[in-house]
């Protein structure tokens, strides 16, 4: 059902591209920013403010993102697709923007985290219902047998939106100091959506419907009631569980073990820079990006469930290799230290903690800084390693992300095709939009929680690989979503409905 | 291919039932009976939206196979 010329349809993707890129960008912002905004709004010694926090990091990411599908993908099978994913720009870009007003909680008191809570819950909720949206639109736009590649522009998003909200707040750090922008710095990427967002705004608002949507609507075939015909139908919810089980609940968890499983083990398991875990991860994010397209573009060629499946199974192969080789590149005990270099400085502060520094300097340059704080009033410490690694292990880092940025396109280029060619226009935003966010939100969302456990425990036990562990989830779910995607999905997707 | 698909099919229902077992006794309630505020949210998580996702999702799913409905014949 091709009807769109090529010209129309580099409209239609940058028009639809821009804007999920940027719901992306907000989403990502809150969590790249969070530690910031912890001691802004969510103090820790208060326990309510600091369950105010937990469910901002939870609920928006898991349970909000799913309703938030439920509810805009029905609004976008009633409708139309272009109102609906204008809405969700909207909202999601008046949320962020918001956020970054908020008074701080020193200001407002406990107004404040709640009011962070709600705008996060928006959030969420516009994140559910933008990316099924934008897909659809693309997809119903695209030539036959192209599928693949023009959605692949909408799968490169997100990951081009966690790129710019690296280098957006590494840019804000790099031109104020850091007292400004721990003062007020830090609400300037929240400011900066608002802008993307009108633009976005307004060369959505000029696009047509999906001429596919528009047909059906002229006809008098939409669907009268989305949520009843996708999930009270038996034959259509066959596929629901399908997309589900068979595909996006092994994309989720590869896709988060990718990009943000290997962002959190750099920072806190190797104890690498901060900075420079943000630079290699944003280099490595940009090396990799191209592939969602050509993954996409293959997948037109190949069909979308042999690449699907191979991403899945060289993640479950080579995550425990890749992870152990990447802890074996600051592992101090395989470096030889210069003993000459090594200072050890004490400081009492006027509240009687003292901070010991110890610094050591290794042959191959690379510097680590241990600080041990004794709290004179809690009897207690607290010790904090920062590593610098030296450029080679830079690269040997950057390299061992963007295979794993590899297996992310694999699993994630085709799967905007994948879905809706699997489910009938009438219901297709409210259809493929569920599985999606349900395997992306929960299955994918609680790997961190899930794989800390796995870790904490290897610990408890005595195991000296602990710190693979974590990896047993996202190993686990991938096998199963492995094993059904290649028994029940059909390469050829003889369900195509488009 | 339709035989191993009805077969597996039981394997899914088995594995939603272990599944559950495992988000309720060994995730869920300890998670929801410590003191710690981030364990309740991550205790609440599991066992009222992971747990029956799981177990009415995979479940279904399972079923769905075992009586056939993914066969090829039926597509």
């Amino acid at each position: 059902m091709g009807k769109t010329s090529t010209k129309g349809i580099w409209k239609v993707i940058s028009a639809s591209s821009m804007g999920t890129m940027i719901e992306w960008y907000d989403f990502y912002i809150f969590g790249s920013l969070a530690v910031v905004i912890s001691t802004k709004f969510f103090p820790s010694d208060n326990p309510t403010a600091a369950f105010l926090s937990t469910l901002a990091t939870f609920a928006a990411g898991f349970v909000v993102r799913p309703f938030g599908a439920l509810f805009f993908g029905r609004l976008g099978d009633i409708i139309g697709r272009k109102y609906t994913f204008m809405a969700t720009l909207l909202l999601m870009g008046g949320s962020t923007f918001l956020i970054g007003c908020i008074p701080s909680y020193e200001t407002i008191g406990f107004l404040a985290p709640l009011l962070v809570l709600i705008l996060r819950l928006l959030q969420g909720l516009a994140l559910g219902g933008e990316y099924g949206g934008a897909a659809t639109y693309v997809a119903e736009h695209a030539p036959v047998g192209q599928k693949g590649y023009w959605t692949s522009w909408i799968q490169t998003t997100a990951t081009v939106g966690l790129f710019i909200s690296l280098m957006v707040i590494l840019a804000t750090k790099s031109v104020l100091s850091s007292e400004s922008f721990d003062s007020w710095g830090w609400r300037v990427p929240f400011w900066v959506s608002i802008v993307m967002v009108g633009i976005s705004y307004l060369i959505r608002k000029n696009m047509d419907e999906s001429p596919v949507f528009a047909k059906a609507k002229k006809e008098g075939t939409t669907s009268t009631n989305p949520l009843k015909e996708s999930f009270g139908n038996r034959y259509n919810l066959k596929f629901v569980l399908l997309a589900l089980f068979g595909a996006t609940m092994g994309q989720g968890v590869v896709w988060y073990t990718g990009q943000f499983y290997a962002m959190s083990f750099m920072k806190t398991v190797m104890n690498i820079d901060s900075s420079q875990v943000d630079s290699l991860l944003g280099i490595a994010l940009l090396l990799g990006t191209p592939f969602f397209i050509v993954f996409g573009w293959l997948s037109d060629k190949v069909g979308r469930k042999y690449i699907m499946m191979l991403g899945m199974l060289l993640a479950i192969l080579f995550y425990r290799p890749i992870y152990k080789m990447m802890y074996n590149t600051t592992d101090v005990n395989y470096k030889t230290e210069i003993v000459d270099a090594t200072t050890q400085s004490v400081e009492k502060l006027k509240n009687n903690d003292i901070i010991t520094s110890i610094s050591k300097t290794y042959t191959d340059g690379t510097t680590y800084v241990e600080k041990k704080t004794d709290f004179a009033n809690k009897k207690k410490s607290q010790s904090s390693v920062i590593i610098n690694i030296n450029s080679g292990d830079e690269w040997t880092l950057i390299f061992l992300v963007f295979i794993q940025v590899l297996f992310v396109t694999m699993v994630y280029g085709p799967i905007a095709a994948f879905l809706v060619e699997m489910f009938p226009t009438k219901i297709r935003y409210t259809s493929m939009s569920l599985p999606y966010h349900v395997g992306n939100g929960i299955f994918g969302g609680l790997l961190p929680a899930i794989s800390t456990y796995f870790v904490t425990h290897a610990k408890a036990a005595g195991k000296s690989d602990f710190y693979l562990d974590g990896l047993w989830y996202p190993i686990i779910i991938a096998s199963i979503c492995f094993v059904i995607g290649m028994v029940y999905v059909d390469n050829k997707n003889k369900i195509n409905h488009l | 291919m339709n035989k191993i698909k009805q077969a597996l099919g039981v394997l899914w229902v088995i594995l939603a039932i272990a599944a559950t077992y495992f988000c309720v006794f060994e995730f869920g309630l300890p998670k929801l009976l410590s003191d710690q505020q981030d364990d309740l949210v991550f205790g609440i998580i599991i066992l009222f939206i992971l747990t029956p996702l799981i177990v009415l999702g995979l479940g279904t799913f399972g079923y769905f196979a075992v009586i056939g409905e993914y066969n090829n014949k039926k597509k």
